[in-house]
């Protein structure tokens, strides 16, 4: 069983009044099989915590437990962990072959079985060609994947992975994502996976965990993330262009906003200072006059399959995502923009929590 | 460059002959006087062209029969106390130094900070300013006339340990952690990984310590007093205490050539590494 | 240091270190206590019984005008070597750059008198120099009129040393000097090509300025060297003579200490050396550091 659990995490730099904590208390329930991607922007603590499972860092507060064992004291070669580094760590004086086998060679694993178990990852990853060459003989790509193959040989019953493709170009960064999938698909194994992007996070994510500041803001589905952020944050850090955010007050149907009274096509939830949200996609434009809030149209992106329109809304940035078979607005226009009442989203202002 | 003018390359060719020229001289005229018979240097000038004694003066100097007034070690003895007290001191350092530096780099201790700097002060006093109660530790320990005595007070300097230090901090930390997770102990990392990424520091280090123990003058003329444990370039100059008649300088020179061989050898094989690692560790 | 990953263990480190510690511990600090202790110590001529001095050793070094000459000597020395080894080596490496084709033989060729002693360089020179059977001492006879002597004139017998320690030091300030202009950006001085500077002015301007680091650090190598390394030099040459006009003080250490018995003065003249020493390092530690963070 390669569960993860993880309670009240806590991670404090220094000791005493002068501590430094920079994870305040993360719990997450992780089962065995799940693909798990930890997101956020950079310093929100989503490497220390994937370090911390992984033993290279240690737990200030709370527990981490693997296959039901608290390991916050073990030591990272006793947890039956892999990890694939940003830098892919691979030990450059030694052949492709002989970095996969190390830590089986220390392992005391008998040589066939080391022979059978690199052959296989090699076959998985298409590296055969490659074994007996050294790391600076091999393109980024290529070195990741032998940083992989390092992974799945030791059979672990978690992978960790710290930002494996940052290092990528774009193109590469694609296909690898592919392969992991597939690698998923194909072993099973628990994984954690960290990374800043959020593309990547929703590609691969079975579940994720949005991190900022060192606090968990939300684990859950792409969908549930996407379509219910449990905060500002999340609204605004998932999806591409980011969801609109405007505060103001709601009264029932009507929610003041920098000076603009905006009809809603539903009341909100409850009276009261509050954060609108609406994403790129659900909104629609209409010539003006037509009933819905006025924007004026400052600039226009044409991305091909769709176009982006910036325009304001009082004195709010809002951004419309068109279809491109739709005739877009000129710059300068004046514009109605209208949604429906299941595309909005409600956040407390001060606990920026959904309400 | 950038320009292409011939005659700033003409220039620089005829600069660098210069320099050649001057570097090369003082070398190419000993090897001509080791080559004649101490008769025919005496008269001045000498001749500019090799003679035909190579052979003659060669071995009367290996074996010590050169009959000079001054003294008449054999070299070959010295040759080989040199080469021995060379390797020792360049083998000893490296090896001292790694475990040391590894230490300072890889663990936290108590009064970690303290031994590092104790090491680093070694690196400021060269065994000349300590001679004499160096001197007296060894008369003291009986080590006076032995490798030991010639060899370990030179291994006290700590410039091999913090050049290692600082090529240490240059190993990524990844290699590291990802040696942890693969269940290296820390002798295990030294041994398979920090080292194997060492060997051009090492092989810099093992030129700059051999020639440095190679060329010891001060140290081996305390620390020996018999023929037999001097060191070449002591016995060398001893060989010149006779006055410019008294000497038989083609013995001088046949020892200078060959006093130069070995350290020129190291030099010249490891040239490549030598300098990339003298260059890049010293700053 | 930063934050770095380190192994946990108890004692490894310990059992790592000891070889090192135990070494520097007899062979380094003993002695050096030693030395600072004995420098404040008279021992009789027989030395058979020792007083405490306190200071009264220094006193009377810095009062002996045999001392202070050496320090006269000893700077003279280390000055003429310094620059003039420096500005040699400069020379030869911002030539060396300019060329391509041969360069591993010039480079070869330079670097050989780094593998020669000290003390060989010495005989190497006194033969070449010998007022009687001299090869250059001919020459200068021969072609200039000039009669050599430095058994007889200081003069001489400085340029002499001077000259040997030069011709070894070239190798290893060259070396320095090919690197630190090696990593100067090309485009640097394509740059400043184009806007017109001319070779020489370009090596002012830019070239020279960015080498400061690496002048300076060879300044203090140098000067170090020039004080220690060199004492094979005038041992095999001058022996400090003319009487006494070329003993820089690494040599009285010597004289004094080993020929002359007198371990007081001795130990105190060596603790001087140490001070003198450590501030050189100091303050080349200190600025280097602080340059080479570029």
């Amino acid at each position: 069983m390669a569960s993860i659990t993880l309670k009240d995490v806590v991670k404090r730099y220094g000791t005493g009044p002068k501590a430094n904590p920079v994870i305040h208390g993360v719990s997450a329930e992780i089962s065995d099989h799940e693909f798990i991607v930890i997101v956020g922007p950079s310093g929100c603590g989503k490497s220390t915590l994937l370090r911390m499972v992984a033993g290279l860092e240690e737990i200030s507060g709370g527990t981490i437990s693997i296959g039901g064992r608290v390991v916050n004291d073990v030591e990272p070669s006793e947890r039956d962990i892999a990890m694939v580094f940003q830098n892919y760590a691979l030990y450059p004086h030694m052949s492709v072959f002989d970095n996969m086998a190390y830590g089986l060679k220390i392992a005391k694993v008998p040589i066939d079985e080391i022979k059978t178990r690199v052959d296989k990852a090699a076959k998985i990853l298409e590296l055969g060609p490659y074994l007996q060459r050294k790391p600076r003989e091999l393109s980024g790509g290529q070195r990741q994947r032998v940083a992989m193959g390092r992974a799945i040989v030791r059979q672990p019953q978690v992978f960790l992975f710290d930002e494996p493709l940052s290092n990528l170009d774009a193109k590469l960064r694609a296909q690898t994502r592919l392969e992991i999938q597939k690698l998923h698909a194909e072993l099973g194994v628990t994984s954690l996976f960290v990374t800043h992007d959020q593309v990547e996070a929703m590609t691969l994510a079975q579940r994720m965990i949005v991190m900022n500041a060192g606090r968990m803001e939300q684990i859950g589905t792409p969908d549930e993330v996407y379509h219910r952020p449990a905060t500002t944050f999340v609204a605004s850090f998932i999806g591409s262009p980011p969801m609109n955010l405007i505060t103001g007050q709601a009264d029932g149907s009507r929610f003041v906003a920098a000076g603009q009274t905006l009809a809603l096509p539903s009341a909100a939830p409850r009276a009261g200072e509050m954060i609108l949200g609406l994403r790129p996609e659900h909104a629609e434009l209409s010539r003006n006059g037509a009933a819905g809030w006025p924007l004026k149209v400052e600039a226009l992106e044409m991305l091909g399959a769709e176009r982006l329109v910036y325009g304001r809304v009082g004195e709010t940035l809002f951004t419309v995502r068109l279809d491109a078979t739709l005739v877009p607005p000129k710059v300068g226009d004046l514009v109605t923009l209208t949604t429906t009442p299941e595309h909005l989203h409600w956040f407390d202002a001060a606990t920026t929590k959904r309400v | 460059m950038v320009e292409r003018r011939a005659t700033l390359g003409l220039l620089a060719h005829a600069v660098m002959i210069l320099g050649m020229l001057i570097v090369a001289f003082p070398l190419y005229l000993a090897f001509v006087a080791s080559t004649h018979t101490a008769q025919e240097i005496v008269q001045a000038p000498m001749p500019l062209l090799p003679g035909s004694h190579f052979w003659d003066n060669y071995s009367a100097a290996l074996t010590g029969h050169g009959g000079g007034a001054g003294s008449n070690a054999p070299v070959g003895r010295m040759m080989w106390v040199s080469l021995v007290t060379a390797l020792v001191i360049a083998f000893g350092k490296i090896a001292v130094s790694l475990l040391s530096a590894f230490a300072l780099v890889y663990f936290r201790f108590p009064f970690r900070n303290l031994f590092f700097w104790a090491i680093f002060v070694t690196l400021m006093l060269p065994v000349e300013v300590r001679i004499l109660p160096t001197y007296k530790v060894i008369s003291d320990l009986g080590m006076l006339n032995s490798y030991a005595g010639l060899t370990i007070p030179l291994i006290a300097s700590a410039t091999a340990t913090f050049l290692f230090r600082q090529f240490f901090l240059t190993v990524p930390e990844e290699l590291v952690e990802a040696a942890r997770i693969d269940g290296a102990g820390p002798m295990r990392f030294f041994w398979d990984i920090l080292l194997p990424l060492s060997k051009t520091s090492i092989a810099a280090l093992f030129v700059i310590q051999f020639i440095y123990g190679w060329n010891q003058y001060l140290w081996p003329l305390l620390a020996t007093t018999s023929e037999d444990m001097y060191p070449v370039v002591v016995g060398i100059k001893r060989m010149i205490a006779g006055g410019d008649s008294g000497n038989e300088w083609n013995i001088v020179m046949a020892t200078a050539i060959m006093a130069m061989i070995p350290p020129a050898i190291v030099v010249i094989f490891m040239q490549r590494w030598f300098v990339k690692g003298l260059v890049d560790t010293e700053k | 240091m930063e934050k770095r990953v380190r192994f946990n263990s108890a004692w490894l480190p310990w059992v790592l270190l000891t070889p090192q510690v135990l070494i520097i511990a007899v062979f380094f600090f003993w002695p050096a206590a030693q030395a600072v202790l004995q420098s404040m110590q008279v021992q009789d001529s027989f030395g058979l019984s020792t007083e405490w001095a306190g200071l009264e050793n220094f006193k009377t070094l810095f009062g002996d005008s045999a001392y202070l000459e050496s320090f006269k000597t000893t700077a003279i020395f280390s000055i003429l070597v310094a620059v003039l080894g420096i500005a040699l080596s400069l020379m030869l490496a911002v030539f060396a750059d300019r060329v391509i084709k041969g360069a591993l033989a010039y480079r070869t060729m330079l670097i050989v008198p780094y593998a020669v002693a000290p003390a060989v360089a010495g005989v190497l020179w006194v033969f070449m120099f010998s007022p009687s059977i001299g090869v250059v001492t001919y020459g200068l006879a021969k072609f200039f009129g000039f009669e050599w002597n430095h058994l007889l004139n200081s003069t001489h017998a400085m340029s002499l040393i001077v000259a040997a320690a030069v011709w070894k030091q070239i190798s290893y300030n060259f070396l320095f000097f090919v690197a630190g202009l090696q990593s100067i950006p090309k485009s640097l001085i394509e740059a400043a090509a184009i806007d017109g500077a001319r070779p020489w002015r370009r090596f002012w301007s830019i070239q020279f300025p960015l080498l400061t680091p690496t002048t300076f650090f060879l300044l203090v190598i140098n000067m170090v060297y020039a004080f220690f390394d060199t004492f094979a030099i005038i041992d095999a040459t001058t022996s400090g003579g003319p009487g006494r006009d070329t003993v820089i003080m690494v040599y009285k250490v010597y004289q004094d200490g080993v020929k002359g018995g007198d371990i007081g003065s001795s130990a105190a003249q060596s603790v001087v050396l140490m001070l003198i020493v450590v501030a050189l390092t100091v303050l080349q530690f200190r600025y280097v550091e602080k340059k080479v963070n570029y």
